[in-house]
């Protein structure tokens, strides 16, 4: 098991994403960013910085004892048909 | 030209499909999960292909014709965050029960979890009615493209139904294998003619900045949210992503995993693949709004043919063809995901569950599977013929009774004191709003909820949720012998 204390930080970095997805400050901003609308540019930015997060959570808060709990098709029960 | 082009195209994904079953191994595991045998990057490209659609290239560009750039905040960054943490919550165990279970469905997952052959039966009729409407996207799809792209020489019908028949011979004869060999050859074919269709058009338009500009002089409420969207209507959207944890083709997806850890790239590289693919569709669509400022303007199709009629104007000839086979590689990515996991619903859940296996043999079990398939697409087809909706309003009533269903998925992985009386007040609750919201807001292109902006996914999720836990603490906690299966 990976510690908990790190796992549950990168639990609340995904409610921080889920809470910055909702970019009030935005909605009307004409300006454009690199090329793009301000709304478009930021949510592409939020795009990338999930896939940061989520990157560090298969690094860090990987639940490994799933394939440990997964026995080889040998040792698998019959489904009931 | 165009049309050859398409053909050839149609072609080449038939062979991959056929040839695939030279690998079929003879087993029923093999050809409805391919016998779980998917490393990282198969799983990331026929997971990603599975969950793009029609809905996410043609929907999106026509909703964003008309809505705006706030689109993309709505349906694609919630999915870029939502789908890849649902895989890590629910995929990656959904995973490890199945391998250790053996479970081909999630219909079979659901009735041992909680001892209910009625519940099971529930389940499938919920999502296999549930599962129509995204078929629709579909063949709807299909023959928007074939007749946008060829200018009307072939007509609506024969695009639906060509679709149809290339993803019924390659998935009834290929299997899993075959949907996911073709689906990783779509997704590139995706990837790559996406970029180039964005490039040719934006060029032909002066570039991202001069298209910018024009638009921000002439339809400067397309740059922003404005009054397109309502701040509710983001947030309760965000909802609609969990639909992906009800998904039965998504489900058997999960199923086809090596092990766990072919789930981790997956999970990272996810919301890049979602914005690759929709930042361009998105773009196309409020650009669209130069070349056609009204509605009207566009003519046949309507708004789910944005992208084709785009296509069409700025990329004539070979181009348009390789362009459109772009389109009907997204279309059928996940087209033949939901007609294989419906075949294999049917196979498993209803004939060998309901005993007629004792009668059959394997391969006759499969046939069956195959003829349910043919069915579906049947009945699919001929709605396609009667229902006119836009692809995008089409999609998200779909998800919406999905996601409604969520709560049943994560009360069966992760909530030991769950029952069945939960689940089935958690679906019975879904199935009851959800009649009602569609009775009432099908006619509305911009249905919410006393026009507040709030999805009605957002009151059927709570309902649902409430259900559940009500249903369950209500009655008897379920047997021990059962949790000890799913908990050890």
């Amino acid at each position: 098991m990976k510690t908990p204390v790190r796992s549950l930080l990168l639990y609340a970095a995904l409610v921080v994403l889920y809470l910055l997805h909702n970019d009030l400050w935005l909605w009307n901003d004409p300006r454009l960013v690199l090329g793009l609308p301000a709304g478009l540019a930021y949510h592409v930015g939020f795009c990338i910085a999930t896939s940061i997060v989520l990157a560090l959570l298969v690094v860090y808060a990987w639940p490994d004892h799933l394939d440990r709990e997964a026995p080889e098709p040998k040792a698998r029960p019959e489904i009931k048909p | 030209m165009t049309l050859a082009i398409i053909v050839v195209y149609l072609a080449i994904v038939l062979v991959i499909g056929l040839f695939s079953h030279r690998f079929f191994r003879g087993t029923s595991e093999d050809f409805f999960v391919a016998a779980r045998t998917l490393g990282p990057f198969i799983l990331l490209v026929s997971l990603f292909g599975a969950n793009m659609t029609a809905f996410a290239l043609l929907g999106s560009a026509g909703e964003s014709y008309m809505e705006g750039i706030g689109v993309f905040a709505l349906m694609a960054s919630s999915s870029a965050l939502v789908i890849p943490v649902v895989f890590y919550f629910i995929g990656t165990r959904i995973w490890a029960l199945g391998k250790r279970r053996g479970y081909l469905t999630p219909v079979q997952f659901f009735r041992e979890r909680w001892d209910s052959d009625a519940l099971g039966l529930l389940l499938f009729v919920v999502q296999v009615a549930l599962l129509i409407p995204y078929l629709l996207i579909g063949v709807m799809g299909g023959g928007t493209t074939l007749t946008q792209v060829t200018g009307g020489q072939v007509p609506d019908w024969v695009g639906g139904l060509v679709i149809c028949a290339v993803v019924l011979t390659y998935v009834a004869y290929g299997g899993m294998r075959g949907t996911i060999w073709v689906n990783v050859f779509q997704t590139m074919v995706l990837l790559g003619l996406g970029f180039i269709a964005f490039w040719v058009i934006v060029d032909k338009l002066g570039g991202l900045s001069a298209a910018m500009t024009r638009l921000a002089e002439n339809h400067p409420d397309m740059l922003v949210r404005g009054e397109h969207i309502k701040p509710l209507q983001l947030l309760t959207y965000t909802c609609i992503p969990l639909s992906v944890g009800m998904f039965p083709h998504m489900f058997i997806h999960w199923l086809t995993a090596k092990n766990a850890a072919s789930f981790r790239p997956t999970l990272a590289f996810y919301p890049l693949c979602i914005a690759i693919v929709w930042v361009p569709s998105v773009l196309l669509g409020v650009f669209a709004r130069l070349d056609f400022p009204n509605v009207a303007d566009l003519g046949p199709g309507g708004v789910s043919s944005v992208l084709v009629k785009m296509i069409n104007l700025h990329a004539p000839g070979v181009l348009a063809g390789l362009l459109a086979a772009g389109v009907f590689a997204a279309i059928m990515n996940s087209f033949d995901s939901q007609v294989h996991s419906v075949g294999t619903m049917f196979t498993q859940d209803i004939v060998r569950h309901y005993g007629f296996h004792d009668r059959m043999s394997e391969s006759q079990q499969i046939l069956v599977g195959r003829l349910f398939m043919v069915a579906i697409l049947i009945a699919t087809y001929l709605l396609s013929r009667v229902v006119d909706r836009s692809i995008f309003k089409l999609g998200v009533w779909c998800f919406t009774g999905f996601a409604a269903l969520f709560p049943v998925v994560v009360a069966a992985v992760f909530w030991k004191r769950s029952t069945k009386w939960g689940a089935f007040a958690s679906t019975i609750s879904v199935v009851v709003l959800w009649i009602w919201f569609v009775s009432h807001g099908w006619k509305s292109a911009d249905y919410t909820i006393a026009d507040s902006g709030a999805m009605p996914v957002a009151v059927i999720l709570l309902v649902s949720t409430a259900a559940m836990i009500a249903g369950s603490l209500l009655t008897r906690p379920p047997k021990l012998e059962t949790l000890e299966k799913f908990f050890p």
